[in-house]
């Protein structure tokens, strides 16, 4: 009978230390939250949305043309990414059978493990070493090599979702196979192709190891494309491991309107545009 | 869509006539090509990823050759390049973190998957997957100022007096160092862990389940021994997914490492990784010398991560066939 109540116990002290762990692991997530909002927004003000940085040892300023850098580099990614990986995956779910979207397809999940500094080093040698100048473009080019195995898998994914009796449906009514993709198929996935291209952007927009020697930094307002371009994620390194509390205090700010950027993003695509579809990279 | 849209105007009905022509016409074979022509285009980008890597690493190579990965000195201003106690950092780090990672990940997803009832399991996912979202210098900004004075005091001196028999315990508290990296390195991958294990776990048919069930296992019994086996290869591959993150994470590392290229036993004691002297060298890095055996390291850190990126996308994709369950 011993062994049955030892048996008992251990059913119950195993499963109340995995509960402990689930616990832990979401306590991260408010640890989190708590620290950035109690330490950011004591930071937070008018001035960190409007202002340009200060000189080192100067108090105040704020990070205005970073917020607006960040912006213009995850455009330029966008505009790139979001075309080819949407292309990518409709070919690999409407064309794809045989051996060759299987190795298209393996590639693009290898890509999505690749380091996203090595993603910098490659935007580096293809787009600032030939123009001889750090850019948003290169910043761009950078993230979109990040964004397009993502966006990939989720429009393979959610097209693969939809049921074969609607694309039967629309060939026999004597629709062509693309017009049946392009009119019924993508429309009925639309909902979830976007929350995938959301959730891309915003793993994007929070991305720095990329951008330190592609976009790099600015001081002043970038004007073009062309120049370097600074980016919040950039900024909140740059500034936390400086000497100055000033600017601890700024890295702190940054730190809580990236995070609520991008929980909102995170939080909107899942539950707002496609309910129940939380999917995972 | 505009390419449709141009595509339609001369997408003609004529479905009899079979050249190849008429086919481009009605916009099956156009659409097919562009898409295909796209398609080729991932596997031109990766192979030009290759290529730039290797091509602008050659200088490093030349020069080093072997020696690169085996020697321990590294002076830019006298040109020397030796990269060991970087791929003994990345290594090193990635180990702690998996050691902190994988049981609290592999509790939290068995809790998650076989006793949580289903609203709540989703809802602590749901929680789990936004960890994943933080952005890594988010969690470098937590662990520059609240990881890391706690680990130079209390907690490392504590674990000194305690364990300081075992050399990985000993010698001074800096705060910064291989154990910083590894705490948050932990606390990053561990979503990716519980993700990915729990729904390996998901994917168990629920007979197994009864199966042990019906022949006295208490419900632990029949999860661990019945169940986690069943999922193991879900599981491992998870591990190494969270292991290809580990080695390739950058900011939060190069935030707390330490910066200090060298080879120590104690976990106390400050070092440097492969992407962090990337990311702190690579704008700095004046001679073409330099330059290059900086992006040789990140041809080091590429061919790591590919291989167990490749090896754990075979087990999570093994498992996740054999399931029945899964929705």
């Amino acid at each position: 009978m011993t062994h049955h109540y030892w048996r008992k116990l251990v059913n119950g002290l195993m499963f109340s230390l995995t509960a402990a762990c689930a616990l832990t692991a979401v306590c991260v997530l408010f640890w989190i939250l708590g620290f950035l909002v109690w330490n950011g927004g004591r930071a937070l003000n008018l001035d960190f949305f409007t202002q340009l940085p200060k000189p080192p040892g100067e108090l105040g300023g704020g990070m205005a043309n970073a917020i607006v850098g960040s912006a213009q580099i995850v455009l330029v990614a966008a505009v790139i990414g979001i075309p080819i990986g949407f292309l990518v995956g409709v070919y690999l779910a409407e064309f794809g059978m045989g051996s060759f979207p299987f190795f298209v397809r393996y590639t693009a999940d290898l890509l999505n493990g690749v380091p996203s500094i090595v993603m910098g080093i490659f935007a580096y040698a293809i787009v600032v070493r030939p123009l001889h100048r750090f850019s948003a473009l290169a910043g761009g080019v950078a993230l979109s090599v990040i964004l397009i195995p993502t966006t990939i898998r989720t429009t393979e994914q959610f097209l693969r979702a939809v049921p074969r009796t609607l694309r039967e449906g629309a060939l026999a009514l004597g629709a062509s196979k693309w017009k049946s993709i392009a009119t019924i198929v993508v429309p009925a996935a639309i909902r979830g192709v976007a929350t995938g291209m959301i959730l891309g952007i915003a793993r994007i927009a929070g991305e720095s190891a990329p951008l330190l020697f592609t976009s790099f930094g600015n001081q002043y307002w970038s004007t073009s494309l062309g120049n370097p371009t600074a980016s919040l994620p950039v900024m909140i390194f740059t500034y936390a491991i400086s000497p100055y509390a000033d600017w601890h205090r700024q890295a702190w700010a940054a730190g809580l309107v990236l995070l609520a950027v991008m929980l909102l993003l995170n939080m909107g695509a899942r539950v707002v545009l496609a309910p129940g579809a939380a999917h995972k990279t | 869509m505009a390419v449709s849209a141009a595509l339609s105007e001369s997408g003609a009905p004529e479905r009899t006539a079979d050249t190849l022509l008429a086919r481009l016409r009605t916009g099956d074979e156009a659409a097919h090509l562009l898409t295909l022509g796209f398609a080729a285009s991932i596997l031109l980008i990766a192979g030009l990823l290759v290529w730039e890597l290797f091509s602008n690493s050659v200088d490093a190579r030349r020069k080093f050759g072997l020696d690169f990965l085996l020697t321990s000195k590294w002076d830019p201003v006298a040109g020397q390049f030796g990269a060991l106690p970087f791929i003994y950092g990345t290594l090193i780090t990635s180990v702690v973190a998996l050691v902190l990672s994988v049981p609290l990940g592999l509790g939290a997803a068995i809790f998650l998957s076989e006793l949580a009832p289903p609203r709540i399991s989703d809802a602590l996912t749901f929680i789990i997957e936004l960890l994943a979202a933080v952005p890594s210098v988010i969690y470098g900004l937590l662990a520059v100022f609240a990881l890391v004075p706690l680990l130079r005091d209390p907690i490392q001196p504590f674990l000194g007096r305690v364990f300081g028999f075992v050399p990985i315990f000993q010698g001074p508290s800096y705060g910064v160092g291989f154990l910083a990296a590894g705490i948050i390195l932990a606390i990053m991958v561990v979503p990716f862990i519980i993700s990915i294990s729990r729904e390996s776990l998901l994917a168990v048919p629920t007979e197994q389940r009864e199966a042990a069930l019906a022949l006295g296992a208490t419900r632990w019994e029949s999860t661990w021994h019945v169940v986690v086996p069943y999922a193991r290869l879900g599981i491992i591959g998870s591990i190494f997914l969270a292991l290809a993150r580990a080695l390739g994470e950058t900011m939060a590392v190069t935030m707390v490492i330490g910066n200090t290229p060298q080879i120590a036993a104690s976990l106390f004691a400050p070092g440097y990784t492969i992407p962090a002297v990337i990311a702190n060298e690579f704008t700095e890095a004046t001679s073409d010398i330099h330059l290059s055996a900086l992006i040789e390291l990140g041809l080091v850190l590429f061919l790591l991560t590919i291989v167990i990126n490749a090896f754990a996308r075979l087990m999570v994709l093994a498992t996740t066939k054999r399931g029945t369950t899964h929705p």
